[in-house]
């Protein structure tokens, strides 16, 4: 039980420390958002408009920074992450309520696609190991080094601009109101097919090897020997002997690359023009947009630490070990 | 008791196909009576192991079997040729009619598995009709035989100490009454008192169930106090093979004299050693 406190304080303080560092950093950072607001409307935006943006913002008379803080943490609790400068002043939590869940359904069904199928290739050719499968070996290992954008930049040019296969860009077709007809849901499958398969084909070979090379370690040890001597089905000591084991290593890079779902894919929805998080933090970025950049770090910390906490839970419950550190 | 062969091994031999080959078990041909402890000894590389490890064939690439044939008399009456079973006749015959004890007391078994699903998959694996209830209670009885005690079903190995797993092991190699045990330094990794515990847990085993051991170790001494017969293997071949007593006071090949002399005694006196305080005659 206290095993489970001392997690959850540890949590908690890692979050406060994310956060307090989200507040900090933009600060440090060079020029105002006004004045590149004011740069990019140069000449619509009349004087008065001017002085009342700054008043709203707070940069008419800067208040001490730990009084911001203060009023940071309330804004936060009640939900309020600001207005966005660059999207027209819309609120920022509306900014990234709109864009979290393409990234995370294109990027997180790729990401697990790729898990599932990588780690079972993984595991059949370790367990056929010096056999004819393991002429994927190679494969994997040139797919695990091709950078995404440039496959991606490849498969545009093939299945889009020569084939016509698939569009090349953005989530749906323009002119449809997203809803959930079916009709919808098949335009946004065919839409997100072409960066889908970028991201699964790019971080397939790195759960192949990975699995692979902890299958062959494995399968050296001596209760797989043992399950082999007991007259067990392969089937059986495949699973629940070799690949039980071999697949814990793997289940920490999983959650970490969970983690970085929602942040890590900013040039893959540049290139597919793909309406996701990752774009939205590129413009941000551009235009200074300090509140919405703010915002979405927030949730890329937030999304990281709860990718952890999944990784702590599925860890206890497939290695007894690491329950046994609890108990201590 | 011991008239009866329960295995017999005959030229055979087993090759390392490395670059240049290892010829590690070259021509051995032996034969285990039923109910007997025959001792294997040897220093470290030998073949022992491979031996063992060919008799269940259990050998990975590159080790090939080159020769030989391994006939097991069932009790049925039956005769198993070993090297002409296929896969799953193989793994029918694994466990049920010789099972094994192995070297890594610490190792062997599935750290991610409890005690009781560990011992229990062999009874799924042989004995299909079992329900879940009667495995339970059989893998209960197999602890409490071993003094691990049932309440230990739901532990992990990690909560066990090294000569509990062993224990374990013993256990489960128990499991389905088989009428041959090959156990591989099933005692090297624990210290001596643990080790004379499992011994003498192995003897009163054996005679309550009455199957074959093919005990391996480097530990002469140990051999001398526990076997029916003792084989001394040197660089892949059987040297010489008799009775403790003749091994001791006459031992015909130069090398069982050798291996006899590097142990030393406690009194500097040669054949003084003594593991358990009794005096070697005092035992029956």
């Amino acid at each position: 039980m206290s095993f489970f406190l001392r997690r959850a304080a540890f949590y908690l303080f890692t979050a406060w420390a994310a956060i307090t560092i989200n507040f900090f950093l933009p600060r440090m950072l060079k020029g105002d958002p006004i004045t590149a607001y004011l740069a990019r409307n140069q000449g619509k935006v009349s004087p008065e408009a001017i002085d009342s943006l700054r008043i709203l913002f707070g940069l008419d008379n800067p208040k001490p920074i730990w009084q911001q803080y203060i009023e940071y943490w309330g804004s936060l609790l009640s939900g309020d992450l600001g207005v966005s400068l660059s999207k027209g002043l819309a609120p920022v939590s509306a900014v990234i309520a709109d864009a979290l869940p393409w990234t995370l359904g294109l990027v997180g069904v790729s990401t697990i696609v790729s898990f599932v199928i990588g780690t079972g290739i993984g595991t059949f050719i370790g367990w056929r190991r010096g056999s004819r499968a393991e002429a994927i070996v190679p494969i994997a290992t040139f797919l695990s080094t091709v950078p995404y954008f440039w496959l991606g930049l490849i498969v545009i040019s093939v299945f889009s601009t020569t084939l016509r296969w698939f569009p090349a860009s953005h989530a749906y077709s323009k002119g449809t109101i997203p809803n959930f007809s079916f009709e919808f849901i098949g335009d946004v499958i065919y839409h997100s097919a072409l960066p889908a398969f970028t991201i699964v084909l790019t971080s397939l070979g790195g759960w192949v090897l990975g699995m692979r090379n902890m299958m062959v370690t494995v399968l050296d040890e001596d209760y797989v020997t043992v399950a082999q001597a007991k007259g067990l089905s392969p089937f059986r000591v495949m699973y629940g002997y070799a690949a039980r084991n071999a697949v814990l290593p793997q289940l920490s890079s999983f959650a970490l690359s969970l983690g970085f779902i929602v942040g890590g894919t900013l040039i893959m929805e540049m290139i597919f023009s793909y309406p996701g998080l990752g774009l939205r933090l590129f413009e941000a970025t551009l235009a200074k947009d300090y509140p919405l950049m703010q915002g979405m770090f927030l949730v890329i910390t937030l999304s990281v630490l709860v990718a952890n906490i999944l990784a702590d839970v599925v860890y206890a419950i497939m290695d007894p070990r690491s329950r046994q550190e609890a108990a201590s | 008791m011991f008239d009866e062969e329960l295995l017999t091994l005959d030229d055979f031999s087993v090759t390392y196909e490395v670059e240049p080959p290892v010829e590690a078990v070259r021509n051995v041909s032996l034969s285990l009576r039923r109910g007997e402890i025959l001792g294997l000894a040897g220093e470290s590389g030998c073949g022992k192991t491979t031996l063992a490890y060919g008799i269940q064939r259990l050998l990975k690439p590159p080790a090939v079997i080159t020769s030989g044939r391994t006939v097991f008399h069932d009790e049925s009456g039956v005769d198993i040729d070993i090297n002409s079973l296929d896969a799953a006749a193989l793994r029918a015959f694994r466990w049920d009619k010789a099972s094994m004890v192995f070297q890594g007391a610490m190792n062997s078994l599935n750290p991610v598995l409890s005690i009781g699903d560990q011992l229990g998959d062999v009874f799924e694996a042989h004995r299909p009709g079992m329900s879940r209830r009667e495995r339970t209670r059989e893998t209960g009885d197999l602890l409490d035989l071993v003094k691990v005690g049932r309440n230990r079903l739901r532990s992990y190995p990690h909560e066990l100490s090294g000569g509990m797993r062993q224990r374990v092991m013993i256990a489960m190699a128990l499991a389905l009454r088989p009428q041959l045990m090959i156990m591989d330094e099933p005692t090297t990794a624990l210290d001596v008192l643990v080790q004379r515990e499992i011994l003498d847990e192995i003897s009163q085993l054996r005679e309550q169930f009455g199957f074959s051991v093919i005990f391996i170790t480097h530990d002469l001494p140990l051999l001398l106090e526990i076997s029916d017969r003792i084989a001394i293997m040197l660089e892949g071949r059987i040297v010489e093979l008799d009775t403790p007593e003749h091994i001791y006071r006459s031992p015909a090949h130069p090398y069982t004299k050798r291996l006899l002399e590097s142990f030393p005694s406690l009194t500097g006196d040669r054949g003084a050693f003594i593991r358990d305080g009794e005096p070697a005659g005092a035992r029956s």
